[in-house]
């Protein structure tokens, strides 16, 4: 991971530029649409979805595509476009809400442990090691299985266990920068270390973390989707696409639409983020594919 | 060069204490333990409570028990699962044989598949075949697992009905049953690890094809394909080293997705089977072996990566 050396001197207003760079790119323009209208679609389907989600009506069990329900009804009678067009709003309310946090409290100790270093930075590099060495399901799901599903555990176990990969790379990335001179300056003026850390190594560790954070986002929705469709992520009937996938699978040889749409839904969603994190990581200069995948 | 690898050896047994001690801890620290878990559905009164706990020898303090839990899992006891009768080490060994058995079947198929594709698709980038295989290892990579896993089922079992979608064999029955069954779940992990490998290997060949000493012998006159196997292909595939082995933790440790959606006995299904009936013993051994795997996998891959890369070796040397 290098940073380019335009980044050690941060002009202002570099939000622009730098949205420029992206929407130049193709994977930028694509990512970025598919990420918005995902958003739109969140914020205004109760009031598109021309069904009540929840809405159940045995006669229309697992009916096909009809002019009166475009995609067909599920194993309950339920609208399946409605359910659809509804399906990501938790899995973007909870990853939009604790991809931020974790990046915010992974990055801080990153910072912090990369610039206080020695004993205490070697400890802790062994926890975070141990930590994931845990395959993270094993993590999340002895958490939400004793403390419940729902938001209120989704989103701080979310949090919690996608801000421990961020420490790491918020740490090398401090390290790349700690023995410049400017740092050195700052010490030298005795300066705290909230402050050296507030005012000169995270506006140069933000790239990274910014990066970090999108790439995060799409591994989180990856896992929040997984969480639902094993039965531990969000509690019917609200509608969300890993549910809606896993309760559709048993009927798939002979109803596949109610598997297609939320898998339209689901990966659309995925390939935006993972898309724009892609153009993001290009305009800003970080190499992506150097990254180690897990 | 000696001190590293023992330092490396030592470094990692320090993990997978720490791993243990978390995994322990954790398991101390949630609420409820065995027995009112294994109690809970009669409404147990707190002489029951009492009892069970005698019997199953949890009045002892924490350090005591979990200095002989990690003793017992040094020497291959994992001890009684949650019903206090069956052995774990039975219960997890079968599951542990057919996890190996998927994760070698599909590293077999995915391995050599991902290098080719990564050095065929870095040598013509951005051509036709780079495009196609780019594109493709964008999908397998974001799209998740279960999603991937359920369209193949439909495309390859329900339509085309060429293999089985579901596998039906039993834990216990030998190796061999589990053909054709596992060509499915083969399928779909090769097609997901080959992605990550894939890009991996082709930006690092991009790297060495550009970098100064290709270009010296391209310049002095060295045929094409003798410069990539002779020269390039040796540096450019160190790096997936590390990302081969990752994808080799994660494929003994991790699959619990697709093991789930294709019903396949192996270590991820009774991962979560143990974790939904708080069968916590289980779910402690679970953990204990998959970290260890996890720590064993890398640090292999980085004394791969040292003893392979002359530089590295040279360094360690001269720094002694």
């Amino acid at each position: 991971m290098t940073l380019s050396s335009a980044s050690y001197q941060q002009e202002k207003g570099r939000l622009v530029p730098v949205m420029k760079d992206i929407l130049a790119r193709p994977s930028g323009r694509i990512g970025l649409t598919l990420v918005f209208l995902h958003i739109l679609l969140a914020l205004l389907s109760p009031s598109i979805a021309p069904y009540d989600y929840k809405l159940q009506n045995s006669a229309l069990m697992l009916s096909p595509p009809s002019t009166e329900h475009w995609l067909g009804a599920d194993h309950l009678g339920r609208d399946i476009l409605s359910r659809t067009l509804m399906g990501g709003r938790e899995a973007l309310l909870v990853t939009g809400i604790a991809t931020p946090l974790a990046v915010m409290w992974g990055g801080f100790i990153g910072i912090l442990f990369g610039l206080v270093g020695g004993r205490v930075d070697e400890v802790l590099m062994r926890v975070v090691d141990a930590f994931l060495s845990l395959p993270w399901i094993l993590k999340m799901l002895v958490l939400i299985v004793t403390f419940g599903t729902g938001i209120g555990v989704l989103i701080p176990t979310l949090t919690f266990f996608y801000g421990i990969p961020v420490i790491r790379v918020a740490r090398a990335a401090t390290h790349d920068i700690i023995a410049r001179d400017f740092v050195w300056a700052a010490k030298a003026r005795g300066h705290s270390r909230i402050s050296i850390i507030w005012r000169e190594l995270l506006p140069n560790v933000l790239d990274t973390l910014m990066v970090e954070g999108a790439m995060r986002w799409s591994w989180m929705l990856l896992a929040f989707s997984s969480l639902s469709f094993l039965g531990f992520g969000v509690s019917p009937p609200t509608p969300d696409w890993g549910l809606m996938i896993s309760d559709a699978r048993g009927f798939m040889s002979f109803a596949p639409w109610g598997v297609i749409a939320p898998v339209i839904g689901l990966s659309t969603l995925i390939i935006g983020i993972n898309l724009s994190a892609d153009a993001l990581a290009k305009a800003l200069g970080i190499d992506r594919a150097q990254k180690a995948p897990m | 060069m000696l001190f590293m690898l023992i330092r490396r050896v030592l470094l990692g047994g320090v993990t997978v204490c720490i791993v243990s001690l978390i995994i322990f801890s954790g398991v101390e620290m949630l609420p409820g333990d065995a027995c009112t878990q294994f109690l809970g559905e009669y409404q147990a009164d707190d002489e029951l409570l009492a009892q069970c706990r005698k019997d199953l020898d949890l009045n002892r303090p924490a350090i005591d028990r979990f200095a002989e839990w990690t003793q017992g899992a040094v020497s291959g006891d994992l001890g009684l699962a949650a019903d206090g009768k069956t052995k774990i080490s039975t219960i997890v060994g079968d599951r542990l044989k057919n996890s190996l058995l998927l994760a070698f079947c599909a590293m077999s198929l995915g391995i050599p598949l991902a290098l080719l594709l990564g050095v065929i698709s870095g040598l013509w980038r951005d051509r036709l075949p780079d495009i196609i295989a780019s594109t493709l290892a964008i999908f397998a990579m974001t799209i998740p697992e279960f999603v991937s896993a359920t369209l193949l089922i439909l495309v390859l079992s329900i339509w085309l009905g060429w293999l089985p979608g579901i596998v039906l064999t039993s834990a216990a029955a030998p190796s061999s049953e589990f053909f054709p069954e596992i060509l499915l779940p083969v399928i779909v992990l090769s097609f997901v690890m080959c992605a990550h490998i894939m890009r991996m290997v082709r930006s690092s060949v991009i790297d060495v094809m550009a970098s100064d000493y290709i270009q010296m012998a391209t310049l002095k006159g060295v045929p094409y394909w003798q410069m990539v196997f002779r020269h390039a292909l040796p540096n450019a595939l160190l790096p997936a080293i590390n990302v081969v082995a990752l994808t080799i933790a994660w494929l003994l440790g991790g699959v619990v997705v697709i093991e789930v959606v294709f019903n396949y006995p192996g270590l991820g299904r009774l991962m979560i089977d143990s974790i939904s009936d708080r069968n916590l013993p289980v779910v402690q051994s679970i953990a204990l072996i998959v970290a260890s795997i996890y720590v064993c996998v890398n640090l292999a891959a980085d004394l791969l990566t040292m003893i392979a890369n002359p530089k590295l070796r040279t360094m360690y040397m001269r720094k002694q």
